[in-house]
């Protein structure tokens, strides 16, 4: 069981390592100019020269989605890596602390997880204003709550064992009991769930350029481009359906390589 | 019992003038009202003008005066009048639900129904060819955004096959298909999941073996004992659900043209509307603690090892 694990950990490390590689150097992989117009071709159909076909100004659609991993993959990733962070410093304060402290937390984060989340970034962003920065800045702001309950379940679990008492006891600073005994014994399961959170929040994300709150054309993302092209669907579908397929295959490559680091750190298949 | 549901309702109150506040605050900082927004496209109105109808709506008063009339005024039952409108914004707001009570409604019947049975199913048929097949089904569900589901179905209901229209003007039961199913597909592929998972949970359970070696069959320790276990995880998540569907889904409803409180709150935000957005922002809040609520007293209510003590007894 384990080495089967570990192999298909291997496998979707490896896909998702490459749709990394493919946002951060996508500027380089682009077969045509994306943001080039060239009315003579626009809304052609997929053919040899232009895979995924042209959108309405004739800008290639291959080029277009693979530039647009560039807003969707790595702004995804960079919010995943704020809300952990933002998250588990917060939920080790709460649990280290005392009550009052803990209390004053967790309502504050009680007022963030009573908007679905979804709608709390959309009041964000409209006041905000648009733009890819202000979508991730509201999509923090209303997912950090979950990494700081988790965190602080884990560290109030820990603060009882024996081996952190005895650590307390022969006078270990707070610093070195967090960085030492605490992070350490909570990374794994905190680790797990942001990886099994990138692809709510790559959804999530383009699901806010698409309401016109993330992302703006001419800038490609993908979840803009879909919303663009809207009312193409019926002449023109490949413009509306490449960047869907674009999402759904890195949520889909992301959520299996959760699924997969899951049962890796579960005891059970040790 | 009264004593915890008062308890929790209590903390109805922090959340709520928290979430006001917050709110009230955004809407401040973003440096644009309601007044500005209606004017913006109308060309040249002359500054006097701007500044009347801003003294007439409190707008010219500083923000934490403006939230603590707002306050005052809701906690007499008053939540003002619309900003663009003119209309009384509690009945707005009411107007809007029905549609919004609807969706939720319609969506959770038909996930219920293609969740349930199939979740069974798999867990019965664990690791059979069926198994596979669901499972693959469910995570591909569960990968796709529900805006790419919404465009696909409205590609192959509406403009392929012309089955439905693309966009309809009312919120009747025709116009209610498209962004059902879009909701439910994904709901489904999450529950499925899940369903299976509880069932498979209670299947591995000691007393199921204790019953199997008694010589129960197979078919009653799932009917009588598993399923109704399995369903206090399942319900308890069901509400949850219904809480998030209950404040709107403002993608959804956006693109399929359906008037509810999603839409509505879209449409608030984009005009600078405060008092619609401040209503919408306690309605999402008094969903959150009650739908919290509710879930946490199922749980309660429906906790296997209560219902043990009382067959005890029996």
């Amino acid at each position: 069981m384990k080495v089967n694990v570990k192999r298909k950990l291997i496998f979707f490390g490896i896909l998702a390592l490459l749709l990394l590689l493919l946002s951060i150097f996508s500027a380089y992989l682009t077969p045509y100019d994306p943001y080039e117009q060239d009315l003579s071709i626009a809304k052609e159909a997929p053919s040899a020269e232009h895979w995924l076909g042209t959108d309405r100004y004739g800008r290639d659609m291959l080029s277009r989605v693979i530039i647009g991993s560039q807003a969707s993959i790595y702004s995804t990733l960079l919010l995943v890596v704020i809300i952990t962070v933002l998250g588990t410093i917060i939920g080790i304060i709460c649990g280290l602390s005392g009550k009052a402290v803990d209390v004053v937390l967790m309502r504050i984060s009680d007022i963030f997880l009573a908007f679905p989340g979804l709608v709390f970034a959309l009041a964000i962003a409209g006041v905000l204003g648009g733009g890819l920065h202000n979508a991730i800045i509201a999509l923090a702001a209303v997912s950090w709550p979950k990494f700081a309950r988790l965190a602080r379940s884990q560290t109030l679990a820990l603060k009882e064992t024996a081996f952190v008492e005895a650590a307390r006891l022969s006078g270990t600073g707070t610093l070195k009991m967090v960085f030492k005994h605490i992070l350490p014994n909570i990374i794994g399961p905190i680790l797990v769930t942001s990886v099994l959170d990138i692809g709510t929040m790559m959804m999530e994300l383009a699901g806010l350029s698409f309401l016109g709150l993330g992302a703006k054309p001419p800038i490609a993302e993908w979840g803009s481009m879909m919303s663009d092209a809207r009312s193409m669907l019926g002449t023109a579908p490949w413009i509306v359906l490449s960047p869907g397929v674009a999402i759904f295959i890195s949520v889909m490559i992301f959520n299996l390589l959760g699924d997969t680091l899951r049962d890796f750190a579960d005891p059970k298949n040790r | 019992m009264a004593k915890y549901i008062g308890k929790r309702l209590l903390q109805l109150i922090p959340v709520l003038l928290g979430i006001t506040f917050l709110t009230f605050a955004l809407m401040h900082a973003a440096g644009s009202d309601a007044i500005t927004e209606m004017y913006a496209d109308k060309g040249a109105v002359s500054q006097e003008i701007i500044d009347a109808k801003k003294a007439e709506l409190g707008l010219d008063k500083p923000f934490i005066v403006q939230y603590f009339t707002w306050l005052g005024g809701m906690l007499t039952g008053d939540m003002g009048v619309s900003y663009v409108s003119g209309k009384n914004v509690f009945d707005t707001f009411i107007s809007k639900l029905p549609a919004t009570l609807l969706l939720t409604f319609l969506s959770i019947v038909l996930t219920v129904i293609i969740s349930v049975p199939l979740g069974i199913l798999m867990a019965v048929k664990q690791n059979k060819f069926i198994d596979y097949l669901l499972r693959v089904l469910s995570f591909i569900g569960n990968s796709l955004p529900n805006f790419f589901v919404a465009l696909v179905l409205m590609e192959i209901l509406a403009i392929q096959l012309g089955w439905l229209p693309v966009i309809s003007a009312n919120t009747g039961f025709e116009a209610a298909i498209m962004p059902t199913l879009t909701l439910a597909i994904a709901m489904s592929a999450k529950y499925t999941r899940q369903v299976r998972a509880a069932v498979l949970e209670e299947l591995n359970k000691d007393y199921v073996y204790g019953a199997k070696a008694r010589g129960i069959s197979s078919k009653v320790i799932l009917w009588k004992s598993v399923l109704r276990s399995a369903m206090v995880t399942i319900i308890t998540l069901l509400a949850i659900s219904i809480g998030s569907l209950l404040g709107g889904t403002a993608i959804i409803e956006s693109i399929f043209m359906w008037d509810g409180v999603g839409k509505l709150a879209v449409d608030a935000i984009t005009m600078r509307d405060y008092p619609l957005i401040e209503a919408y922002v306690v309605w999402l809040a008094i969903i959150y603690v009650v739908v919290n609520l509710i879930a946490d007293l199922l749980y309660h209510a429906l906790d296997p090892r209560i219902r043990l003590e009382e067959e005890g007894k029996r």
